[in-house]
């Protein structure tokens, strides 16, 4: 099978070409670092299958952070038949010098030109013919948002693999990498001959959104009046959504399930039913505001506002030891931490990343919310749900701060800080389509994995021994939590709560399952029997402790991986656990002397 | 009075040009700096600052860029 790679500078659009040559659905967005591995997918060209490989953006074949590496390592070891070279045709006059670096590697390769239709709209003009000679490679201008120009390319590279083989091995692509090429003379000579730029480019939108947005006095009260409305947004719109899916899967349960499962011992009727049932459906009622909540999110993405976000923060970030950028990665961490994570990548200094990767998982991410907005509607009044949950984020934002703060001192670094700022842009239907989609198989993916997993686990060790009451303080449950009264005692949780937080650490979504399933209920009245046997200051103190501490199995995966050190990972874990403790002791001790 | 070429780009004030001069950086940043549009006899402009001694924003061609004080003291323009 032939092996086709997409090299290309950061935030060209190799993701978008990607998804649209081979049907996938790579994460795309308008920062540059949102692919930072490597993905492949299958694709038809000419009438065979090929390999379509999606490889992060590079500035240069000499760069040496960890996803400039993964591009230096998939070509010092694979055997490629063709690259794609993907460059932004309004940033020609810059990028050419990465088209001529591969070209000098010796790979069978052709130059697509993409984001045609921005530079149409600057009145940039580009000789296709006159570059592909000087260059001595195919060039065509595409636009892989929106598809101008895509079969042609397509046609183009089926042809190139039919009559060009690639006699260049790996180990040699591995000798010219390291090789420092000259190749400025060259590039200013083909830029001479095909492209003309005007001498004042005509798109203003992003000058005249950036006067308002980066406006030196309100650039960051719009910031944050920004993201409060984007969440109100979600709750008000997700609310009802919600209500219906919780509505659907009780009459499921009442109409369909109860009678089929009726014949069972009664064992099984009871796991199916209170055990995997419960625990599933309660957090499935999620599901609606969470696809809402990435949709949101995509495109916060993809319109460029997040390097925006970058340059109106990156002052105070240098304050606590880290730069605009990680910034970024904590919003990022408000979807997942895992991809939060694994966006450290493009920075090059280790104690810079590092201290990234500390205070990532202190960012509360979608599973957190889905806990939070469970006991918020459980514990409170709908008027004050949204002030809690504000609450939330600024305290998620509070813990960030001082462990970065406590920690800047061990990871002192001089990374220096340059970030291209891109146009802003919006993302079609489809992008925004394609984006929920995932976040929905995402989730059922972890579903049936975790989620399950757990529920049964809970199940199990709330209903053995079978001569005690369920859930009582008998069971294997209720044993465990007595084990673990002395500490989470003083910080108000009880068994029940100390249960769910011990499975808490496999995936915070099945925290809420497991509630569902220890007191064997499920929607109002799962919520009723909470509210009756914990008051808001024991909620509040198990909301902060659930917030604080390892947000999940991934997550500390993640951790491992990307740090290449176990004594990192364990850092990590102990420190959110201790912080986690901390904060909800003073916070429970406080409100109780408080007279709360 | 200072020669025309001893003005570093982190003395421009918003709006103002020059044209890039010398970059005095380690190999590496010399290299990602290039990569992003900074070669010698390139035109530069200031957009803005950010408040509380942040990032400059500047442009080079069509690729802004955002970059902190201490990186444009280190790129030199001949005003
Ligand atoms: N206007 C326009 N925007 C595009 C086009 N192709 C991609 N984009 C946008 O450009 C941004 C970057 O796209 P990606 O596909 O994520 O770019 P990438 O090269 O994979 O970026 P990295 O993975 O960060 O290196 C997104 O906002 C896309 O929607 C295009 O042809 N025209
Ligand atoms: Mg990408």
């Amino acid at each position: 099978m032939k092996r086709i790679a997409l090299l290309g500078m950061p935030n060209t659009g190799k993701s978008t070409l990607f998804n649209r040559l081979s049907g996938a659905s790579a994460r795309v967005g308008n920062w540059p670092g949102i692919t930072v591995d490597l993905m492949s997918a299958k694709m038809l060209i000419g009438g065979h299958i090929a390999e379509l490989i999606d490889l992060p953006g590079i500035y240069d074949l000499h760069g040496f952070s960890d996803d400039e590496q993964v591009v230096r390592h998939f070509l010092s070891n694979n055997h490629a038949d063709l690259a794609i070279i993907v460059l932004n045709s309004s940033q020609i006059d810059r990028q050419l010098s990465l088209a001529l670096q591969i070209k000098n590697l010796g790979l069978p390769a052709i130059l697509l030109l993409n984001m045609q239709d921005e530079a149409k709209r600057s009145g940039i003009s580009i000789d296709i013919e006159a570059m592909a000679q000087q260059l001595g490679m195919p060039v065509r201008q595409i636009s892989a948002k929106y598809g101008d120009g895509c079969p042609q390319a397509l046609q183009l590279a089926a042809k190139q693999l039919a009559e060009q083989f690639n006699t260049v091995l790996p180990k040699d692509i591995a000798k010219r990498l390291e090789a420092d090429v000259q190749i400025e003379q060259e590039m200013q000579a083909i830029l001479k001959s095909s492209v003309q730029v005007p001498v004042q480019l005509n798109d203003a939108t992003t000058d005249n959104i950036d006067k308002i947005l980066l406006h030196p006095i309100f650039g960051l009260p719009i910031f944050f009046t920004a993201m409060f409305l984007l969440f109100q947004f979600i709750f008000t719109a997700g609310k009802p959504l919600q209500d219906g899916m919780a509505w659907l899967l009780n009459l499921f349960r009442t109409s369909a399930l109860e009678p089929a499962l009726a014949s069972l011992p009664s064992w099984l009727n009871g796991l199916l039913l209170d055990g995997v049932f419960n625990g599933v459906s309660t957090v499935a009622a999620f599901v609606p505001i969470i696809v809402l909540f990435f949709l949101v999110m995509s495109m916060v993405e993809d319109s460029g506002y997040l390097s925006r976000a970058a340059f109106l923060m990156d002052a105070f970030m240098a304050k606590i030891g880290l730069d605009g950028r990680g910034f970024v990665m904590v919003l990022m961490g408000f979807g997942c931490n895992v991809p939060a994570l694994m966006g450290t990548r493009v920075m090059r200094s280790r104690p810079m990343r590092l201290l990234t990767m500390l205070v990532i998982p202190l960012s509360l991410c979608s599973a957190r919310l889905q806990v939070f907005l469970f006991m918020i509607a459980t514990l409170f009044a709908t008027s004050q749900a949204a002030y809690i949950m504000f609450a939330l984020y600024m305290a998620s934002f509070f813990t960030i701060f001082l462990t970065a703060v406590l920690f800047k001192g061990q990871y002192k670094s001089s990374e220096p800080f340059i970030l291209e700022l891109p146009p802003y842009r919006f993302p079609t239907a489809r992008q925004i389509w394609l984006r929920g989609w995932q976040e929905v198989k995402y989730f059922l993916n972890r579903a049936t994995k975790f989620i399950i997993f757990g529920v049964v686990m809970v199940w199990v060790l709330t209903n053995y021994p079978t001569n005690v009451a369920p859930a009582s303080a008998g069971t294997l449950a209720g044993q465990i939590g007595t084990l673990f009264a002395p500490i989470l005692d003083p910080i108000g949780i009880d068994t029940q709560l100390a249960i769910a937080l011990i499975f808490g650490f496999v995936a915070k979504e099945i925290v809420i399952g497991s509630l569902a399933v220890i007191y064997g209920l499920q929607g109002d009245a799962l919520s009723h029997q909470i509210a009756t046997n914990i008051d808001w200051v024991q909620g509040m103190s198990f909301m902060l402790f659930t917030l604080i501490y390892t947000p999940c199995l991934s997550t500390i995966a993640t951790l491992k991986t990307e740090s290449k050190s176990t004594k990192f990972m364990w850092l990590s874990i102990v420190w959110s656990l201790g912080l986690a403790w901390v904060v909800s002791f003073v916070f429970y001790q406080g409100a109780r002397a408080l007279g709360f | 009075m200072t020669p025309l070429n001893d003005v570093k780009l982190s003395s421009l004030i918003p709006g103002q040009h020059g044209t890039i001069h010398a970059i005095h950086a380690e190999h590496a940043l010399h290299q990602r700096l290039n990569a992003m549009g900074f070669r010698i006899g390139k035109k530069i402009q200031l957009i803005r600052r950010a408040n509380f001694n942040g990032p400059l924003h500047v442009r080079i061609g069509a690729t802004d860029i955002i970059l902190r004080d201490i990186e444009a003291q280190r790129i030199q323009l001949a005003a």
